[in-house]
This record gives C-alpha cells, sequence and structure tokens, in this order.
C-alpha cells in the first residue's frame, strides 16, 4: 500500500491506459495542486535563488540588500568546501552500507519467504516499524546507546578494542551509523518492491543452465532488481546528503562531524546570514541535481515518476 | 425510440460508410453493414483485422471517423455509450469487483432507474441459473460463471441490441461448448440481436445465422456459414474458415456455364458461378473433405475433376477422420479428409493415389489467393494493435 | 507406428533420469547457505528495533527531566503524560498539522494523478519534472527556501506556514502512490458502467471513486507519517510553534521528559496494532472468500 510510494520505475502496472485528449476537466484536475505546488515550490526556490545574490547587513538581524553579489557563493564554497565534500561523502557510506545491509533483507521478504503471506507481512511492518517511532528519538536512543557511559563502549572497553579515552559519539563512525540506520527503510521497501515481482522461475532457469548459486545472482537477480536498487539508493542518498540531525552535537555528531546541512541550518537560524545560508542551499541542490542526473542516465530509468 | 423506452425485441443495425483511424493506422477501412433484427450475427477475424473497434464504435466507447451509426432506423452516431440501446458483453467480463453479483446485474437498471429493479435481476439470474449466488462477490466465482453474470448483467436491460466480445475465450473447451448452446438458446428466446466478435471460426459458425468474415479493416465475405464454408470469394476466407486446397491454374475455355481451367496436374472444371475470375490466371479450390482418395486412376466420367498421380506423404489419425497429405507432382501439396469408415486408415505413406471430387463441389479464386490463404493460415498476428485500442498515441 | 512408439519410450526414459539428476543437483546445493540469510535476518531486525525498545523501556523510566540514566520503573509517566504540557501540545500540534495537510494533499494529490493517468496533454513531461523534484530536492533546501519566502512575503511562521510545508512535500508523494492505484485500473470496468446506462458522473462516484480507495487511502496514511515524522522542513517554517518533533529536538539539548516517549511509544504501539489489526482482518476476509 504505502509502499508504492517508494515503487521504483520500471516495475509499475502494465496497463497503458488510452488516454482522453486534455480539455476543461484536465485543467480543472491539475491547476489546483500543481498551482500549489508552483507556489510553494517554485516560488520559494526562486526566492532562495535571489536571496543568494543578495549582500549581507550585518547591522541589522538578518537583514540584506538585494544585489548580484555572485561572490557570495565564492565565499561559502572556500569557506564550507570540507563540509560539502564531508556531506556527500557520508551519504555515499550511508547510501553503500544502507544497500548492503537491506538487500539480503530485502531478498529473504521479497524471493525467500514469499510464499509465507503472514511472516512476510510481519516482517514488512517490522520494517516500517521504526518509521512509527519520531526519528529524532531513534537517533537519541542510539546516542544514549553507544554513549561513553553505555553498555556498548562498556563491553568494547573491556574486551580491550577501545581505549578509556576513545569514544563512539560524536565521531564520524557514530554519523555514517546514525545516518544508516535511519535510511534503511528507505532502502529496504523499493528493494522489496523490486524483488517482490521477481520472478522466482528465472532464478531456477539460471540455476538449470548450470550457473551457481553466485552467477544465478549477479546475472538474474541483481540487474532484474535494478530499478529497486536505483530508486533505494535515490531515496536514501539525496536525503541523506542533506541532513543535519544525525551530524549535529546535541545527536550523535561531534565537533569535526558538521554537514553541510549542519552549516545551512545554522547560517538560517543562528547567525541569520540570508545570503549565504540560500547560496550554500543553491549550490547543495545544484551539485545533487548534477550527481542524480549522470547516475540516472547511467543507470538508464527515464520514468522518474 | 423514446428516451428511457427499450425494445422488447431487437433492432436492426446498420454501419453506413464506417471509417476509423487512430495515430498512425488505420483500424478500419471501409464499413457496410446491415445485420436484421432479432438475428444473431458473428464478425469473425484473425487478432488485428478490426472487429472489436467495430463493436467498440457500435457500443459507443469510440467515436468513428467517418460514416454513420443507425440502430432501429436511429442515427446514434452522436449519442454517447450511456444513452445507447446497447449493451457489451466484455471480454474480461468487467464485472465490478466491488459490488455483489445481485448489484452487478440491476446496474444498468439502476441507472435507468427502471422500477422493480431487483425483482428484474433475479429474473435474469435464474436465465443463467445463477439465482443462488446473487449475494456473492465476482471473485468468489469461477471464470464460466462469471461470464454468465456479465450476459446476465448485460441482457436484464433488453437492450436492442447486445455485443459480445469474444466472451467465451477464457472458457475450457467444453464449458465453451455448452455457453455457446445457452447463449443461442438464450437468444432464440428472448428475440434480441445479438452481435458476436470472435476469432474462433468453429464457434462462428456454430452459433450465428450470419457470418461476416473481417481481415485488415474490410468484410472479406458476408453470408450464412454453410455459404461462406462452401463457397469462399476470397483466399483468406478460404483458409481462414476451415482448410481449403488452392491450385494455381490458368482458365483454358467458358462454355455452357462451365469454367474449365488447367492445372499442373490436370484439367479441371467448375460451374462460371462458383468462379470469382473467368479468365486468365485462376486459383482453383476444394475442400479436403470433398476428396475421394482412389488407388487407381478412374474413368473420367464428366462429373468429377481427377488430379494425380500423386504420393501419400503424411497420414494422421484424428479418431473420426484420417487426414492424407499428398505430393502431387507440379501442384504441390494436398490435404484429404477420409471419414473413418473402417477401422485404421486406408491407404499407407508412400503409396501412389489419386484424388477425385464433384465439379459442383469446386470454388475459383484470383491468383492472388494462395498469397492470402498463407496469410491466414499463419494464425493470429503477433502485434494486437486494432483490437487492443488501449495503445497510447504517444511514444510507448 | 511401432517406430514411433519406442522412440517415444526412449525419450521418456531420458527425461526421467534427467528429471532426478537435477534434483540430486538442488538438493545438493541448497543446505550451504539456507541458515545464513534468515540468522543475518534475525540479526538485523533485533539491530533495528533496539532504539524502539530503548525508548519504549524509557519511557517507564523514573526521572524528571534528564532521562538518560536509569532510575527506576514507574507507571507514573504514563498515567500523567500531560503534566509536561509543552510535550503534548507538541503532540496535539503534530495531529492537528498531519490531519490538516493529508486532507489537502490528497485532495490535491488525487486529482492530479487522475488527470496524469487519464487525459493527455502537451505539458506531460514538464508536469512530471515538477511533481518529482519535491520528493529529490533535500529537505534542508525546501525548508530554507520556504523560510526564506514567507520571510519575503511578511508572513509569520506558525502554525499556518507548518501546514502549509508539509502540504506541500506531501503532494507529490500522493501523487505518486494514487497513480499507482489508478493506473492499475481495469479501464474496461468503467467502460461496463458507461454500457450500462452510467453518466459520466455516475461512472466516477460508483465505479472508478470506490476502487481507487484503497490507494487514495494509502497515500492519507503516507501523508499523514511523513508529516507526523518531519523534522527539518518544519523547523525552518515553525517559528515559535512545536510540533513534535520540533520539541523533541529542541528539549534534546536539556533533556528531554520521559513523557516524550510515552507518547512516542503509544504512538508506535498504536501504529503497529492498527496495522496487525488490518492484515488479520484482511487475511481472515481473504479465506472466507476461498470457501
Amino acid at each position: 500500500m504505502a509502499i508504492s510510494a517508494l515503487v521504483p520505475a520500471g516495475t509499475q502496472a502494465p496497463h497503458e491506459p488510452e488516454r482522453r485528449r486534455g480539455g476543461l476537466i484536465a485543467l480543472a484536475l491539475l491547476v489546483p495542486g500543481l498551482a500549489y505546488l508552483a507556489l510553494f515550490f517554485l516560488v520559494p526556490f526562486v526566492s532562495l535563488l535571489i536571496t543568494s545574490f543578495g549582500i549581507n547587513d550585518t547591522a541589522t538581524y538578518g537583514g540584506y540588500y538585494y544585489a548580484f553579489y555572485w561572490q557570495n557563493y565564492v565565499d561559502v564554497i572556500a569557506a564550507y568546501w570540507p563540509q560539502f565534500l564531508r556531506s556527500f561523502w557520508y551519504a555515499l557510506l550511508a547510501t553503500v552500507f544502507a544497500l548492503l545491509i537491506s538487500y539480503p533483507i530485502a531478498y529473504f521478504i521479497g524471493v525467500t519467504i514469499r510464499e509465507r503471506k503472514l511472516l512476510r507481512n510481519l516482517l514488512l511492518v517490522l520494517v516500517i516499524a521504526p518509521f512509527f517511532i519520531s526519528f529524532l528519538l531513534r537517533t537519541l536512543a542510539w546516542k544514549q546507546i553507544l554513549s561513553d557511559e553505555g553498555p556498548v563502549v562498556g563491553v568494547l572497553q573491556f574486551v580491550g578494542l577501545m581505549g578509556p579515552q576513545d569514544h563512539i559519539t560524536g565521531t564520524p563512525f557514530a554519523v555514517v551509523f546514525g545516518l544508516t540506520y535511519n535510511f534503511i527503510p528507505f532502502m529496504t521497501l523499493p528493494l522489496f518492491a523490486s524483488l517482490d515481482r521477481l520472478d522466482t522461475r528465472l532464478i531456477e532457469a539460471g540455476n538449470d543452465l548450470y550457473a551457481s548459486n553466485a552467477s544465478t545472482f549477479w546475472k538474474v537477480t541483481f540487474p532484474l532488481s535494478l530499478p529497486g536498487v536505483i530508486s533505494g539508493t535515490l531515496l536514501t542518498f539525496i536525503p541523506a546528503a542533506g541532513d543535519y540531525v544525525n551530524a549535529s552535537q546535541s545527536f550523535l555528531g561531534g565537533p569535526g562531524t558538521a554537514m553541510i546541512g549542519n552549516v545551512i541550518q545554522s547560517k538560517f537560524l543562528i547567525t541569520v546570514n540570508y545570503p549565504q545560508a540560500a547560496a550554500l542551499s543553491i549550490l547543495l541542490m545544484a551539485v545533487i541535481v548534477v550527481i542524480v542526473g549522470f547516475y540516472v542516465r547511467r543507470a538508464g530509468t527515464d520514468d522518474l515518476l | 425510440m423514446a428516451a428511457g423506452a427499450f425494445a422488447e425485441s431487437g433492432a436492426d443495425l446498420q454501419l453506413e460508410g464506417i471509417r476509423k483511424t487512430f495515430p498512425g493506422f488505420t483500424a478500419i477501412e471501409e464499413l457496410d453493414l446491415l445485420i436484421p433484427a432479432g438475428s444473431f450475427f458473428a464478425l469473425l477475424g484473425p487478432s488485428g483485422c478490426g472487429k472489436t473497434t467495430t463493436l467498440r464504435l457500435v457500443a459507443g466507447l469510440e467515436d468513428p471517423t467517418a460514416g454513420r451509426i443507425l440502430i432501429g432506423g436511429q442515427d446514434v452516431t452522436a449519442i454517447k455509450p450511456h444513452k445507447r440501446p446497447v449493451n457489451t458483453v466484455f471480454q474480461s467480463y468487467a464485472l465490478f469487483p466491488h459490488m455483489s453479483v445481485i448489484q452487478n446485474v440491476e446496474f444498468g437498471l439502476k441507472q435507468r432507474k427502471v422500477p422493480d429493479a431487483v425483482t428484474k435481476a433475479h429474473e435474469a439470474l435464474r436465465l443463467v441459473e445463477l439465482d443462488h449466488v446473487a449475494n456473492r462477490r465476482p471473485s468468489q466465482l469461477s471464470g464460466g460463471q462469471q461470464q454468465r453474470v456479465a450476459l446476465a448483467r448485460a441482457i436484464v436491460n433488453r437492450p436492442a441490441l447486445l455485443l459480445l466480445d469474444e466472451p467465451l475465450g477464457a472458457l475450457d473447451l467444453k464449458l465453451r461448448r455448452q455457453m455457446q448452446l445457452e447463449l443461442k438458446s438464450i437468444q432464440a428466446e428472448v428475440g434480441l440481436t445479438f452481435l458476436h466478435v470472435t476469432h474462433d471460426q468453429e464457434e462462428a459458425m456454430t452459433m450465428a445465422d450470419t457470418v461476416a468474415v473481417m481481415n485488415h479493416g474490410r468484410i472479406e465475405q458476408l453470408g450464412s456459414p454453410q455459404e461462406l464454408y462452401e463457397l469462399p470469394r476470397t483466399g483468406f476466407v478460404a483458409s481462414f474458415l476451415g482448410q481449403s486446397n488452392l491450385f494455381p491454374a490458368e482458365v483454358e475455355s467458358t462454355s455452357g456455364g462451365l469454367i474449365t481451367a488447367r492445372t499442373a496436374g490436370g484439367v479441371v472444371a467448375m460451374p462460371a458461378e462458383r468462379a470469382v475470375v473467368t479468365s486468365g490466371a485462376i486459383t482453383v479450390g476444394v475442400r479436403p473433405e470433398k476428396l475421394r482418395l482412389l488407388s487407381e486412376e478412374p474413368a473420367r466420367d464428366g462429373l468429377e475433376n481427377v488430379l494425380g498421380p500423386g504420393r501419400i506423404v503424411d497420414v494422421s489419425f484424428a479418431g473420426a477422420s484420417t487426414q492424407y497429405i499428398l505430393e502431387i507432382p507440379g501442384l504441390g501439396e494436398a490435404t484429404v479428409f477420409e471419414q473413418n469408415m473402417v477401422f485404421g486408415s486406408v491407404f499407407t505413406a508412400g503409396s501412389e493415389v489419386w484424388v477425385a471430387w464433384r465439379r459442383e463441389h469446386t470454388f475459383g479464386l484470383d491468383a492472388a489467393a494462395r498469397v492470402e490463404a498463407a496469410e491466414a493460415a499463419r494464425g493470429d498476428e503477433p502485434e494486437d494493435i486494432a483490437d487492443s485500442v488501449r495503445v497510447d498515441g504517444e511514444a510507448a | 507406428m511401432s517406430t514411433a512408439e519406442t522412440s517415444t519410450a526412449e525419450t521418456s526414459t531420458v527425461q526421467t533420469s534427467t528429471v532426478r539428476m537435477r534434483q540430486a543437483d538442488a538438493r545438493r546445493r541448497r543446505p550451504v547457505g539456507s541458515w545464513l540469510l534468515p540468522l543475518y535476518v534475525t540479526v538485523a531486525f533485533l539491530i533495528l528495533l533496539i532504539p524502539i525498545a530503548y525508548t519504549f523501556a524509557f519511557s517507564f523510566n523514573d526521572a524528571n527531566r534528564s532521562n538518560i540514566s536509569w532510575n527506576g520503573f514507574t507507571l507514573e509517566n504514563w498515567l500523567t503524560v500531560c503534566s509536561q504540557p509543552d510535550v503534548c501540545v507538541a503532540f496535539g500540534n503534530s495531529l492537528l498539522v498531519g490531519a490538516i495537510a493529508t486532507v489537502i494533499a490528497t485532495t490535491l494529490g488525487t486529482m492530479i494523478a487522475l488527470a496524469l493517468v487519464r487525459y493527455r496533454f502537451r505539458a506531460r513531461s514538464s508536469i512530471s519534472l515538477l511533481l518529482f523534484l519535491p520528493m529529490a530536492t533535500p529537505e534542508v533546501v525546501i525548508g530554507a527556501g520556504l523560510a526564506s519566502q514567507f520571510l519575503t512575503i511578511g508572513v509569520a511562521k506558525g502554525l499556518g506556514t507548518i501546514i502549509i510545508a508539509h502540504t506541500m512535500f506531501c503532494l507529490s508523494f500522493v501523487v505518486v502512490t494514487v497513480r499507482a492505484r489508478v493506473l492499475s485500473l481495469d479501464p474496461a470496468l468503467e467502460e461496463a458502467g458507461r454500457d450500462l446506462y452510467g453518466s459520466p458522473r455516475a461512472v466516477f462516484w460508483r465505479i472508478t471513486f470506490p476502487l481507487l480507495l484503497p490507494g487514495i487511502v494509502a497515500a492519507a496514511l503516507l501523508s499523514f507519517s511523513l508529516s507526523f515524522d518531519d523534522f527539518i522542513i518544519t523547523y525552518f517554517t515553525s517559528g515559535t510553534v512545536q510540533t513534535f518533533p520540533v520539541y523533541i529536538y529542541v528539549a534534546a539539548q536539556r533533556g528531554i521528559p520521559p513523557q516524550a516517549n510515552v507518547i512516542a511509544s503509544a504512538v508506535f504501539l498504536i501504529a503497529i496494532a492498527a496495522t496487525l489489526i488490518f492484515q488479520v482482518v484482511s487475511a481472515r476476509r481473504a479465506s472466507r472468500l476461498k470457501r
């Protein structure tokens, strides 16, 4: 049901319906929603763009002059390129780990126990279950479990894998761990949707044609699940790159783990330097669009929606 | 016909100069048809020939690019489907899954605000012997039951014209035969006009009073099943309905109402009215069951055509009959169906035989007939275009 | 004929031995990894659910403000949830925002989905892009953009702006969900409705809409979940108003009272229970239909 929102392109229902010519009714159906999106998505975007060229007025709180001060972009790149790179690096790590962790789970639910409907539905519910606890609380829970006073550190120090001065929280490891954890459902569901539609007879055919299990997986199963892989990685990478909760110092982050999201947030809401905050947002958006564009073109999906 | 008042008996259907094009191809070239009231009419043809498009035009689900549609003399071309006195039994039954059987059947009556809808719906269900499942959902019924509910749902509205879109396609053989008989008896009992669209030639011939064979958006031939079968006028009809032996020949003479033609295996004659061409190249046709196999060359008695000698290359036992395929040098292959009057086959593979048949069983087609026949024999075309109208005109 | 019989017999012998060989092969291949995957999945699920268990456990902690170390078991938090009024107010705001945003987003989104599937029009690919972009944009950017726009217009941030923001980002998800459902609808059903004298309005309300309803409900649920759990965009557009996630973020610095855990756990339990009940009911209905 709700899973279908994350259904990857290419695995949709096969019906191509006959379409009537767009007339007055089509217009009436489309205009309200599209106007809303135009007003509250496109316009803010343009607004952000305009602001990003403004000059910050340090005298007033949140004031800025309208100008074409493209220097903003240079300034923020010079100042914050480490955070940029770090964000994409963390997001990439989180995406890869989430993929590696989620794929067997999705495979298990979608292929192995496909026949056992009750168990399958139960496990699907368990995958979505973390959604029902606010993700902030989830992240906080990990913060406390991984904290210096928590059980994990205790065990690791006892066993000798960690020294008495080492932490887990506040390190890049913790941030990536948090990111990975929070996005596992986003990765699992599209993978599941794709694998659920896999015709198991194809796997049998692979085995029948003398392919080993590993070979069958790489040559048959994985390529067929590619739409799910693409959806899942996009749904993970894009939000992860802009995340700032995990990296925030109140949660799993530390002084050296600030991601670009943290910078934007602080520029916007704390130092109230709107032009620079806007420039950073636009840059983030642009980089993501470029990355996603290359990725999608290489992967070959046309219909994103 | 006043709006809301529907016929107690069937009405004529007339298609005048109908043409239907879709972006990229023409589904129906030119269609002129008159179906008399109260008859069981079959539109027969392979996938993609335009028969389903014709049905949808009559139902009002499509608009013709040109031409008129008249029902009972009234021009309904511009009238929307929900105002036409026509009902359709869909190929996939299209039973509303969220309603019970009885709610499905009474849907049309309720839309027209007919009084006593429930009673009438039960009546219709009784007609198809399914009143006992009235409160079940369609998903709980078998294929055959669903098909009967779809029929009841359409019939209960007493439409002037009932359209059936290959309704028996999804049923197994035995059930299909049973439904064929039931449909025919219901039609006779209720007196509606039935327009039945199918690609199954046996079905069309068994059920219909009149059959029209469609190919590439045109009607190739129209007539009673027997007419069509015994006197096909095109190579397509000759091969699509049953099987035919077709031999190329040249007309030698026409005299005394008889056409004589020379084939590579001998001279044959046929009544002139059974030939489409009277000079030049001609295709000589004869049905396999009309042929007699003889182990010796028969005397020419002027009543029969004889071809041979040929050699039997295949013998297939089919229960009631045996199918022989023979090679006649110069002519190619010929197929013969012989009724098994004795146990086992009479002739064996490799034996030398002659074939003979009565002259009046011959039919003559034009020179292109063999090419058309090959196309018909290939069966359903792989791309079912005209019959699956739900193609997006844009790139897909 | 006799040659045909012998060859058939030979073929069947070959077939039987091939089948036997394949069965033996399958038996040999199966056992090696067949316990590995279930073990992995079990461990993975345990780890996935740890924070939930932790949150749930600590809702019983006898603590006041700082719910970090375990003090003792108490039911007090569950019984006096709103003794910390901020928590309940925030929760109420989340519910309100979720409800309103869901209603608007579902209505607008369903309309768009219907139009997209049923009608042809020229701007199709640009419209698809416009619908896809919000799902692909990082929340930081959306939040910053909206905050920037509200600032420029001069609209005060509050409940209204939160609702506007939530409706916006839920819209695309509704369209995708409902669209999938519309695509799976057999067009023959609506044609049958028209054929059976249903006017276009009758066909829509008596046939199309009831069949779309499961998809619309799914979209509404998705929309509500997204709205309820949203933090980043809300934080940019909420000003002083707090929704539940915002409350937690702000409170994280000074200490989250266990009542927040109570609410979160309660929401979790209700959601799980509802889902499970739904599964059981539809499973029972399915088995009843089979009879």
